[in-house]
């Protein structure tokens, strides 16, 4: 049974500037636009792009942390038609992990507070001591010291205030982890740390996971399915070892070629395919593909006809695809 | 390099010691205000006028409100500070003994700064704080409501207040209490809205932590640093206040009596050479100035964490 299934999910943030008229029409910001993908239990799917692609964003609308439309499938059930009060017992299942490990502990409460909170907020009527047991039994799993556990976040380093953040998801056993560009702010050899830190509770624990990042390599080591996405639509949604091996989307293509081989003459050898130009801006679109002022693979077709996701793997949204090897 | 047992057996015998004890913000805070001499003497200052306060009244051999009629209309000759009569400030022009009444001012000018000061803080957070985590429409039409309250002269509000409901003591507290909250509501909103969008606030909704909640776990306990500093600086304003509200005649009654009302008795016959009249009460008034302004530097520098 599928966990999880969102069905053209749209975001779309209405902005309007200091000074505006009331009756001037605001401006629309569709920072994701009709994204459809599928989560198996036990199942990681990495979603990359450019920073300003929106890969947070849908993350967070999953959750209902925005307001969004299209349909979100869990288990069957629909999240975005719940009332606050039917989500909140959805909101155990699904945890999120953030990216600044510092920022997303409140410095005034103790680590014990911090991991105890889901578990008080979803089962208010455990007592003290089971809560306590709880507690140090996440600790433990996600490697901190349970008798740190009176400690305060300022007190960790960057690593280990990951490792807090993991634990406090934990603790309520969900089904599924949402991981917001988890390690991007930690030094390179606790990157690794974190991500086999990862890639263990996932194997021990059966967690289906999200893993948003831009750094390709991590993606490449911890996910099952990747996702592409740009300016907010999904390129491409290819099972790793296809998506890795023979990259069907220019654009995924361009990002591989971007990744260093740390192999100098590999890397030498390597054919580079520079993108010109930056990520146009989401409020003013290009027609057609919006990878099109980008692409070295632009035809005028591009500009007047959207390319529709296929429905079949390796999925792709592009009208000139690289054949299926 | 250790074994992976060796390391399990380590993590055992560290999990058996005891907890390990944090060092909360508020700990190093606490150890970099020591640290402040100016802040240190502030403390030392207000315990000091607090005790005074607090018993003074127990050591002066005679009660504030006993006139000695042998004295009274004789203040400039025979009223001088002296130790032999038990007049250790000297006398008032009633002939009453200064050292129990400006022992009884401070307690009320403290006791007013204080309450005032608390009734301040506890409406002027918990309204900023729903105000901005809230956010939206409801944060526009609150805050409209506190610019209206800040538009409305404070002074004369007070002064109707104490003529209606007659001059008591509680009227001022009150009243002293609940028109000084609307800055406080401010600042604390500006607060507020900075947290708001940090991560952690954000990883409490993602699990559904209620509203009320976060603003009370989350939320305030990271407001209380600007909130004591705002509040020690707030209760000398609110001294003064009750001070200038004193002096007009329309504060505390006699027999009670604060130190804005001995300061404004000691102007008034400063001229007949009773000096210490004004001396006394100024001295203990400028003295608690001191100690809540020092401390309340103190506790500003002690709690910036870009200090540390």
């Amino acid at each position: 049974m599928t966990l999880i299934e969102a069905q053209d999910l749209s975001v779309t943030f209405t902005l309007r500037r200091e000074g505006d008229m009331p009756w001037t029409p605001p401006r629309r910001l569709q920072a994701v636009k009709e994204v459809s993908f599928s989560l198996q239990p036990g199942e990681t799917l990495g979603i990359v792009g450019e920073s300003g692609s929106g890969k947070s964003t849908l993350a967070r609308a999953l959750i209902r942390m925005l307001p969004a439309t299209g349909r979100v499938l869990w288990q069957g059930v629909d999240l975005l038609t719940l009332n606050p009060h039917q989500m909140l017992k959805h909101r155990a299942a699904i945890q999120m992990v953030f990216q600044d490990p510092l920022a997303s502990l409140n410095p005034r409460m103790t680590v014990g507070q911090i991991i105890a909170e889901p578990l008080r907020t979803h089962f208010p009527h455990l007592p003290a001591a089971e809560v306590k047991a709880r507690v140090q039994l996440s600790m433990d799993r996600v490697g901190l010291l349970p008798n740190q556990i009176n400690r305060y976040p300022h007190e960790f380093s960057g690593g280990q205030c990951q490792r807090i953040g993991i634990a406090r998801a934990l603790i309520v056993e969900p089904k599924l982890l949402i991981c917001d560009e988890p390690v991007s702010a930690l030094d390179v050899s606790i990157q690794a740390q974190v991500i086999n830190l990862l890639a263990d509770l996932r194997r021990d624990l059966g967690l289906a996971m999200i893993f948003i990042a831009h750094d390709l390599s991590v993606v490449r080591h911890i996910s099952d399915r990747v996702m592409v996405m740009y300016l907010g639509r999904v390129m491409e949604d290819a099972p790793k070892r296809i998506l890795f091996k023979s990259p069907r989307h220019p654009y995924t293509e361009a990002l591989l070629s971007a990744v260093p081989i740390p192999n100098p003459a590999a890397e030498r050898a390597k054919k580079m395919i520079p993108l010109d130009g930056d990520l146009p801006s989401p409020m003013n679109p290009p027609s057609g593909c919006v990878f099109r002022t980008r692409c070295f693979r632009a035809a005028p077709k591009c500009a007047a006809e959207v390319p529709r996701l296929e429905a079949y793997d390796p999925k792709v949204a592009c009208h000139f695809p690289n054949p299926v090897s | 390099m250790l074994s992976p047992i060796d390391i399990s057996a380590l993590a055992l015998r560290l999990a058996k010691l005891d907890e390990v004890k944090g060092r909360s913000l508020w700990a190093d805070a606490r150890l970099r205000f020591m640290r402040n001499k100016a802040a240190v003497a502030g403390v030392i200052l207000l315990l000091l006028c607090a005790g005074f306060a607090a018993f003074g009244q127990l050591i002066s051999p005679y009660s504030y409100d006993y006139i000695d009629f042998n004295i009274m209309g004789h203040a400039a000759e025979m009223g001088a500070p002296s130790w032999a009569k038990g007049y250790y400030f000297g006398i008032d022009d009633q002939g009453r003994d200064l050292f129990a009444r400006v022992a009884m001012g401070t307690r009320i000018s403290l006791w007013v700064g204080v309450i005032g000061t608390a009734i301040s803080v506890l409406a002027g957070t918990l309204y900023g704080a729903v105000s901005g985590y809230v956010g939206g429409r409801t944060d526009s039409l609150m805050m409209r409501l506190v610019d209206v309250l800040l538009s409305i002269p404070f002074m004369f509000v007070l002064i109707l207040l104490l003529v209606m409901f007659g001059k008591s003591l509680t009227v001022l507290f009150m009243g002293i209490g609940f028109l000084s909250w609307p800055a406080m509501a401010r600042i604390v909103r500006g607060q507020t809205l900075t947290l708001k969008s940090r991560e952690f606030i954000e990883a409490a909704q993602a699990t559904g932590v209620p509203a009320l909640r976060i603003i009370l776990r989350h939320i305030v306990p990271n407001l209380l640093g600007i909130v004591v500093v705002y509040a020690t600086l707030l209760v000398p304003d609110i001294i003064l206040t009750e001070s200038f509200i004193s002096f007009l005649g329309l504060g505390v009654q006699e027999p009670q009596t604060s130190l804005g009302e001995l300061i404004s008795e000691g102007a008034k016959t400063m001229r007949y050479g009773t000096l210490w009249q004004l001396a006394f009460p100024m001295g203990f008034f400028m003295a608690t100035m001191f100690g809540f302004y020092f401390v309340g530097d103190g506790l500003r520098d002690a709690l910036d964490p870009k200090d540390r």
